[in-house]
């Protein structure tokens, strides 16, 4: 028989240990040899020290004003940071592995750098950073957080990341919802003038600046940055069409980046405390830590600062209490805000949080709201949720969002109660398809991968949904007519289904291949 | 496709804004509009399904597709609006890009490689297609765009074979606009390409049309429910690719393929624009712009297009003779013998034989009119024009300064005001006033209304001084009202002292600075005619009745029973101009043909034939005009003036006799005393705009009652 050495023996005792707690999402390992060196240590992310929170007054305990912000470290040598010069800021951040905190994820330094193209002194246009305060995404809270504890870190925030692309002003667009933390944030830019970290010579760096708030209306769609852009300039907030990019022609037609909160808001600490020390927190190319809002079926649904690349399941359990009923009474996790698909039990075990885990898993990061259903929900009637959403949120300006949301939304009102074809699943994906990618901006995706997402992994539960209705109410045709109430006598189309043999068959589950 | 390249290869898309100086600052947001940014860069070459084309750098990715010769369907594009981007059709696949790109919207990028034809952009058009169509309703059968409809000919060529939307929920319904008389909506047809919008905003300068609500609820309308108050709104019915927006008195009277398309020009005012007269039979059923960038770009005034009701009322379609006080109808040689008694009885020689021409007169019968006269031994032809004569549709957009005076362009040059207000959004034109405040869609500083504000503005007083004295190419555009009023001469003779001491600047041998707005298509001047014996009075019917002593004969010539007629002895039948083919000569000097459209009724004949026939009875020892076809009129034509049978060009007046005319006019004018009274606009329903043609017209009464009333049109589903 064969006997391994003591070194293997313990190697596949921390193997099988390691089996037990989640991996990162990945292919299996491939089978090794004796003569193959140990592993490196795996990294466990997740369990952030109270001495490496950024946000240290999220939960409003403490004061926002300027006296506690400065106890908390803002401003601390503000001037010193902006002496350092656009360069510096850019590389710190670019060393730092920030990705943008509001969705998409696009690199921040990156971003920042493209406001200083070679010859932009010359210009002499105003530039302008617009900070995306439109929280309007469902399940997302972390930006109110910031803005109403911690309304000095963002406009620090403002100071540095306009430094950084030699801005001269910054507007910060908050969503109208938000009275308190517009207030919150009006209270501290008048601070911040008043002790002179703002305004003509800001902080004594010698570099003006300026900010000003402007309070949104409520339209999800105007979170989109060029609507934003659109909005703050009075006029109805519809996306614009790209290129020109906004960093060429932005507000008012000058140069402009649009940042969330949370980004902007980090970029002082990330300067005071070096990119090194924010980079050591994550995966490579996910560093940094984040905001994660988590609401629904947990037992203590929470916003918390967390390093990224942290488990879902551990921020489920560490910080949220649990889903409610214990982890196996989990269905699914929408991990990143209502605009990314839902993640069945199986997965929401093994991915981490951060970019590449959750997009490898078919979903995305988002903005960090995780959104928790447990077996109580009707997950189909949770995603046609989201459709009406993006159905009412829609701008109307171009055909494939305004037409396919309402769409979209009326079959899978249909989908709901199982009044349909199990055809039309297929023709359900199929819409999404020509929504998706074909549309002046995001929203179409967003209206179109929720659904995605929940026929990937719930498709049996929708195709039952079908069986039974059939079974109650007789043969249903596309778009929900019943055979029952179609009326021969009528001109119908003769290719609504209702004659299929298909939809004769007992179980349509078994003639469907499952995807 | 010729047509579709040689446009992309000029300065930009649009070509003639290309030829708008660009300036510094940034324009009245002319966002989103390749067209308005920059003037002639480089060319760059990409590669359209593998055929290498090049374009002129700046060209949307849609315009070199086209120059390759690869067609690209779309909705929401068209050439001389901005770009919105928004119905999704035009989306073309590109190397190295994930997503399909709407190609309207994309700049071309050298060495791109752009694919049109494969399975990728199939898919996409068929997508969009769908969607267009999932809320479109099926009444192509009733629908008024049926044959013409740009969804119903895309679907038919990108769409899908079959439907697969039949939600339950149904379609979205939509309530129908009101806009007035001449737009008939159907809502529920609109597919939101905002085409109508953009033009309302950047065209016609009425900010009035506009997107409400958002996604599947938005809705193109007024804010609040209001009629469409614009000079241009008829073009948004040529715009809109769908049924959405029709023509309210063209409502179910004809298919397009049923009607007959001629090529002509345009009457109903001094622009000259270049039309299309659909007819069917004898009936002029609509008439549409024909796209000429020279003179009226593709737009044409609403009274252009509305006022061919008007041609079938009131004609004049025998020969009438006076008797007693009632016309009684005869036959030509009983018009025409009538005709010679009546000139031997009054006992006219010389001088007191006139011809008067009048408003709606081709130069053909003016000539042959001049040629009778002069033949009858007089030189008394009314037709003297005050003032310069070389006045620019065109020159427009270059001027970096306009001084309007005594004029309002909106309503008597629609065309030539939309031209002035796309320079005064994409330039740094200025615009000053000397006349009545007016809404022109575009900003303008008002300088005073009578004649002491413009001897002030010469004198060097006022805020517009420094701006015109620093525009390198100034323009004076001066109302053809002004010389019908008091002041007029002394004015005149302002001005001609103020172009004559800036000459430099205003009358070069490039530029000519100073121009006369004229508002119909020949000027008459029936308030000089003297007390002559025997007149002769060619479509003339602003003669004051005053003027035209008790005994005299008058022969009236023209096409409606209109006010000169009323005056004749004998009434000649003669033909509109959508009936014959003759030469026009606009408000710059361009000479443009008409064609014939409809055959002319009754016994009518055309103009220049009935002058020629009048007296060439062999009673008269002069015998006919020497000219027996139209080609020999035009030889005559040729004789008076070359210019007038060079078409569609138009000849620069040179330097010399410029100031030759402004010195005439200086002394003609010398002397005047200044009354003060205020300069008026001619409203848009005042007489002196209004021909004829459109007293008869029953949808120019109407839009009079909407627009210039301001009674409540009320909702009717046919005009």
């Amino acid at each position: 028989m064969f006997k391994a050495s003591s070194s293997s023996q313990t190697l596949l005792r921390a193997s099988a240990l390691s089996a037990r707690i989640p991996r990162p999402y990945r292919a299996k390992l491939v089978a090794r040899s004796l003569a193959t060196v140990a592993d490196p240590p795996v990294r466990r992310y997740g369990g952030l020290k109270d001495q490496d929170r950024i946000f240290t007054n999220a939960y409003c305990r403490h004061d926002h004003g300027i006296k506690g912000a400065m106890s908390r470290g803002d401003w601390h040598r503000t001037k010193d940071i902006l002496l350092k010069g656009d360069n510096w800021i850019i590389q710190s951040i670019k060393d730092s592995g920030l990705r943008g905190r509001g969705g998409a994820g696009f690199p921040s330094g990156l971003k920042w750098s493209f406001m200083n193209k070679p010859g932009w002194e010359k210009d002499p246009r105003p530039r302008y950073l617009v900070v995306n305060a439109d929280e309007g995404e469902p399940g997302t809270c972390k930006d109110r957080e910031i803005l109403r504890g911690d309304p000095h870190k963002l406009i620090e925030g403002c100071l540095v990341a306009g430094r950084a692309m030699n801005a001269t002003a910054a507007y910060i667009y908050i969503r109208g919802e938000f009275y308190q933390e517009a207030s919150h944030v009006q209270q501290a830019i008048n601070e911040a003038y008043k002790a002179g970290f703002l305004g003509k010579d800001a902080c004594g760096s010698g570099y003006s600046f300026d900010v000003y708030v402007h309070r949104g209306a409520g339209a999800y769609i105007c979170g989109e940055e060029t609507a934003l852009i659109e909005s703050i300039e009075g006029k109805q907030g519809k996306p614009r069409l790209k290129p020109p990019f906004p960093a060429d022609v932005g507000l008012f037609g000058c140069p402009t980046t649009v940042a969330n909160v949370e980004t902007v808001a980090v970029a002082p600490t990330i300067c005071r405390r070096g990119s090194k020390w924010f980079a050591s927190f994550g995966r490579e190319r996910n560093q940094g830590t984040k905001l994660f809002c988590i609401s629904g079926h947990v037992n203590n649904p929470c916003v918390v600062e967390e390093e990224m690349s942290i488990p879902l399941k551990d921020l489920v359990e560490k910080h949220c209490g649990g889903v409610i009923g214990g982890w196996d009474n989990l269905l699914g996790i929408v991990p990143g805000g209502s605009s990314v698909p839902i993640l069945p039990i199986n997965k929401c075990a093994e991915v981490l949080m951060d970019f590449d885990s959750l997009k490898d898993a078919q979903s995305g990061l988002g903005t960090g709201a995780v959104i928790v259903m447990n077996k109580s929900t009707d997950v189909v009637k949770a995603i046609a949720r989201f459709s009406h959403f993006y159905k009412h949120e829609s701008c109307g300006q171009c055909t494939p969002c305004r037409e396919g949301t309402t769409w979209m939304m009326n079959m899978m009102d249909r989908m709901v109660e199982g009044r349909g074809h199990v055809r039309e699943i297929d023709m359900l994906l199929e819409l999404t398809k020509q929504v998706e990618g074909r549309t002046i901006c995001a929203l179409g995706d967003a209206a179109a991968w929720p659904i995605q997402g929940l026929m990937r992994h719930f498709r049996p539960e929708v195709e039952r949904r079908i069986a039974e209705f059939r079974a109650a109410n007789g043969a249903v045709g596309f778009g929900g007519l019943l055979k029952k109430d179609a009326d021969d006598t009528l001109a119908l189309p003769d290719n609504l289904g209702l004659r299929l043999p298909e939809a004769e068959a007992a179980s349509p589950a078994l003639e469907q291949p499952r995807a | 496709m010729l047509r579709i390249v040689s446009s992309v290869s000029r300065p930009t898309s649009t070509g003639l804004l290309g030829k708008v100086a660009v300036t510094t600052h940034t324009p009245h947001n002319g966002r989103r509009s390749f067209s308005s940014t920059s003037s002639r860069g480089a060319d760059i070459t990409l590669t359209v399904d593998g055929k290498e084309v090049t374009v002129p750098q700046g060209s949307a990715l849609i315009q070199a597709c086209e120059a390759a010769g690869a067609t690209i369907p779309r909705f929401c594009y068209h050439d001389r609006l901005a770009i919105a981007g928004n119905c999704r059709m035009c989306l073309v696949e590109v190397e190295r890009s994930p997503k399909p790109v709407a190609s309207c919207a994309m700049p071309a990028m050298p060495g791109s490689k752009v694919f049109t034809n494969t399975p990728l952009v199939h898919e996409a058009r068929e997508g969009v297609m769908e969607f267009l169509l999932a809320n479109h309703p099926l009444d192509c059968p009733i629908c008024d765009q049926g044959g013409e409809c740009d969804l119903q000919d895309q679907s038919m060529r990108y769409g899908s074979d079959r439907a697969r939307f039949h939600e339950i929920t149904g379609k979205r319904a939509v309530e129908n606009k009101d806009l007035g008389p001449l737009v008939k909506t159907s809502m529920n047809r609109c597919i939101q390409c905002t085409r109508c919008v953009r033009f309302a905003n950047e065209v016609a300068g009425v900010e009035e049309l506009g997107t409400t609500g958002r996604g599947n609820d938005m809705q193109i309308g007024t804010y609040v429910a209001k009629t469409m108050d614009s000079e241009l709104s008829g073009n948004v019915v040529d715009l809109c690719p769908v049924g959405a927006l029709t023509s309210k008195p063209y409502a179910y009277h004809a298919r397009p393929w049923e009607l007959k398309n001629t090529e002509s020009i345009d009457v109903m005012d001094a622009v000259g624009s270049n039309i299309r007269i659909d007819s069917r039979g004898v009936e002029v059923m609509r008439i549409q712009p024909k796209t000429n960038d020279d003179v009226n770009e593709e737009w044409i005034s609403d009274k252009t297009r509305y006022a061919y009701d008007g041609l079938k009322f009131q004609r004049l379609t025998t020969p009438l003779i006076k008797r007693g006080d009632r016309f009684v109808s005869a036959t030509w040689e009983d018009a025409l013998a009538a005709i010679a008694d009546g000139l031997a009885a009054s006992g006219a020689k010389d001088d007191e034989i006139q011809g008067v021409v009048g408003h709606l007169t081709d130069a053909e019968s003016i000539v042959a009119l001049k040629d009778l006269i002069n033949r009858l031994g007089s030189d008394n032809l009314a037709l003297d024009q005050p003032g310069g004569n070389a006045a620019p549709v065109h020159g427009v957009e270059k001027a970096d300064a306009i001084l309007l005076i005594g004029t309002n362009p909106r309503h008597e040059a629609a065309v030539l005001n939309s031209r002035i207000r796309k320079s005064w959004l994409h330039t740094g034109l200025e615009v000053g006033l000397v006349g009545e405040r007016a809404d022109t869609t575009y900003g303008y500083d008002f300088i005073g209304e009578d004649a002491k504000a413009l001897s002030n503005f010469i004198a060097g007083k006022g805020p517009f001084v420094e701006k015109f004295k620093n525009a390198k190419r100034p323009l004076i555009i001066v109302g053809s009202a002004l010389a019908e009023h008091p002041d007029g001469k002394a004015m005149y003779n302002d001005l001609a002292k103020f172009v004559e001491k800036n000459k430099d600047k205003l009358v070069t041998p490039e530029w000519n600075g100073f121009s006369i707005l004229q508002r119909v298509a020949s000027r008459p001047a029936a308030y000089e005619l003297g007390f002559p014996k025997f007149i002769y009075l060619l479509n003339a019917d602003e003669v004051d009745p005053k003027s035209i002593p008790q005994d005299a004969f008058v022969v009236y010539q023209g096409h409606h029973g209109d006010l000169g007629a009323q005056l004749a002895d004998v009434c000649l039948p003669g033909v509109a101009y959508t009936e014959k083919g003759v030469t026009w000569v606009n408000t710059e000097g361009r000479a443009q043909l008409g064609r014939a459209a409809v055959s002319s009724p009754g016994a009518s004949r055309e103009d220049w034939k009935i002058i020629r026939y009048v007296f060439s009875w062999p009673i008269y020892r002069w015998g006919p005009l020497p000219y027996d076809d139209i080609l020999e009129v035009r030889d005559r034509l040729w004789d008076i003036s070359p210019t007038l049978v060079r078409y569609d060009v138009t000849e620069p007046t040179s330097q010399e006799i410029a100031i030759a005319g402004l010195k005439t006019l200086a002394t003609q004018t010398g002397g005047a005393k200044v009354a003060g009274t205020p300069l008026r606009n001619l409203s848009q329903t005042s007489t002196k705009l209004i021909l004829y043609q459109e007293r008869e017209s029953v949808t120019m009464a109407q839009c009079t009652r909407a627009f210039v009333k301001g009674e409540n049109y009320g909702f009717t589903a046919f005009a």
